[in-house]
């Protein structure tokens, strides 16, 4: 029953398809919204760190560093678990919001400050001599010329925030893969195991592949431009 | 008036001490040339004049204000601009743009005002043809220029040069130093870095020679050039000027 040439096993997972959808559609929704908490916490942090004011790059370097060498799992159970034991249970889907937002924006931070740091000295010392205050000198000198070199980690990293919906499985989520492994191990709908992780490792692939070769082709255009405006100066 | 006071600055990177009790004072449309040998200080003190660099002790005073990390934004704002040696134009906007962001977003200019006075000092410089291309495609001898009238554009009455042509092609060095010298028939108090004898000769009103983060000596250009005093600077003359 559950080979992978069963024609019932593949029937079956046709037959329930709205679980694979509705799975999708949590991870998709889950993934959205801790995207925009991410992006507030990568941008919020980034800047932190590339500040000088030594408060702010500590505060942002524990941020990070606590975030990215502790495992997600544990985060997301202890964030769970944590609030469920507080009184304030959140709800499952709040709880990954919440976390993935945590986890990702730890990374986002990390790619934000690259880029900014990626900008050459004199840049930011052109805005400082010409009298901009920290934050326009960002808005319009250093961010602009450091989104290039941002964009394409930062498509990475929210192809992983995509994979990682999946962890939330640990705390009894409904994503994609967590509907998966309740579809197979259901008492109704249990058993055809290999075509039902096929098709969940599809849906991922679909989503995620697009979006990992957009990232590498912005790297490649950007090497390219940069090779030609080092022959142009020749 | 003075229009930069420098007063009792120190400076240290680590336990380098690069800035030793430095003392001076420009007057307002005073043209004054730093010069002395690599690691003497001169940039750091033309860079203390705009808090690039924060002095470790003493005070910076420009046009009578006293600068602190509170209010240098806007004193340095209101009073300075600076030609840095790498030219440091803003890659990612035309050369226009390079010229109008600061009058635009710093000084209340409206976009019609800003490119006329972008358009006036593309003249002034003579690169008026330039205006729609980006900085990248320039020499570096147009790019000095471009900068130079991006430092104008923000109608400070302060300018300060740190080694504008150090970095520049032998041949386009020229050009360079001669919109600097035309701009020395301005009001505008310049302060200069340069290797550029010929140069400081020909505009200083007040020469500067530091070395080890000291000054040495300070004169006419005639003083500095004919009388010096003393042994260092006919030493660091002697090896320049053959």
């Amino acid at each position: 029953m559950s080979g992978l040439l069963s024609a019932r096993a593949w029937n079956k997972i046709w037959v329930y398809r709205g679980t694979f959808i509705l799975g999708l559609g949590n991870t998709l929704k889950t993934a959205a919204i801790a995207l925009l908490l991410a992006l507030f916490l990568g941008i919020v942090f980034g800047l932190m760190a590339t500040s000088n004011k030594k408060i702010l790059k500590t505060i942002s370097r524990v941020y990070v560093e606590v975030i990215q060498n502790t495992p997600i799992l544990l985060q997301m159970c202890f964030l769970y678990y944590a609030l469920a034991f507080s009184g304030h249970s959140p709800g499952i889907i709040i709880t990954g919001i919440l976390a993935l937002g945590i986890y990702t924006g730890a990374y986002m931070a990390e790619v934000i400050r690259a880029g900014i740091e990626a900008v050459p000295r004199g840049q930011f010392e052109a805005a400082g001599a010409q009298g901009f205050s920290y934050i326009s000198m960002m808005f319009y000198i250093i961010i602009p010329q450091s989104i290039k070199v941002i964009l394409p980690p930062m498509t990475n990293t929210i192809v992983n925030m995509i994979k990682n919906t999946s962890c939330l499985y640990i705390v009894g989520g409904a994503d994609l893969l967590s509907l998966t492994y309740s579809f197979v191990t259901g008492e109704n709908t249990g058993g055809s195991y290999a075509p039902a992780y096929i098709v969940c490792g599809v849906i991922f692939f679909i989503i995620c592949f697009p979006l990992s070769t957009i990232a590498s082709t912005w790297e490649n255009t950007l090497k390219k431009r940069e090779r030609r405006s080092v022959l142009n100066k020749v | 008036m003075a229009m930069i006071k420098l007063e009792n600055v120190n400076k240290y990177f680590g336990d380098l001490h690069v800035l030793k009790n430095v003392n001076l004072e420009v007057k307002e449309g005073e043209k004054l040339v730093i010069i002395g040998p690599s690691g003497s200080g001169k940039s750091t003190t033309v860079r203390c004049m705009n808090y690039l660099e924060t002095p470790s002790s003493g005070h910076v005073y420009i046009n009578g204000h006293l600068l602190t990390a509170a209010n240098k934004t806007r004193v340095i704002r209101e009073n300075a601009s600076m030609v840095f040696q790498q030219f440091n134009l803003y890659p990612h906007m035309t050369v226009l743009k390079n010229l109008t962001l600061a009058p635009t977003k710093l000084h209340h200019k409206s976009k019609k005002e800003a490119e006329e006075l972008a358009y006036h000092y593309l003249e002034v410089v003579g690169l008026k043809d330039k205006a729609h291309v980006y900085p990248s495609t320039l020499s570096g001898g147009q790019q000095q220029r471009i900068a130079i009238a991006r430092a104008l554009c923000c109608e400070s009455r302060i300018i300060l040069f740190d080694e504008p042509t150090s970095a520049l092609d032998p041949e386009t060095i020229q050009e360079v130093l001669d919109v600097m010298i035309k701009l020395a028939k301005e009001n505008i108090t310049m302060v200069v870095v340069t290797h550029e004898m010929g140069f400081a000769r020909q505009v200083a009103d007040r020469i500067v020679f530091m070395a080890d983060g000291e000054i040495i000596e300070e004169g006419t250009p005639d003083h500095f050039f004919n009388n010096p005093e003393s042994d260092r600077v006919r030493q660091f003359l002697g090896k320049i000027i053959r």
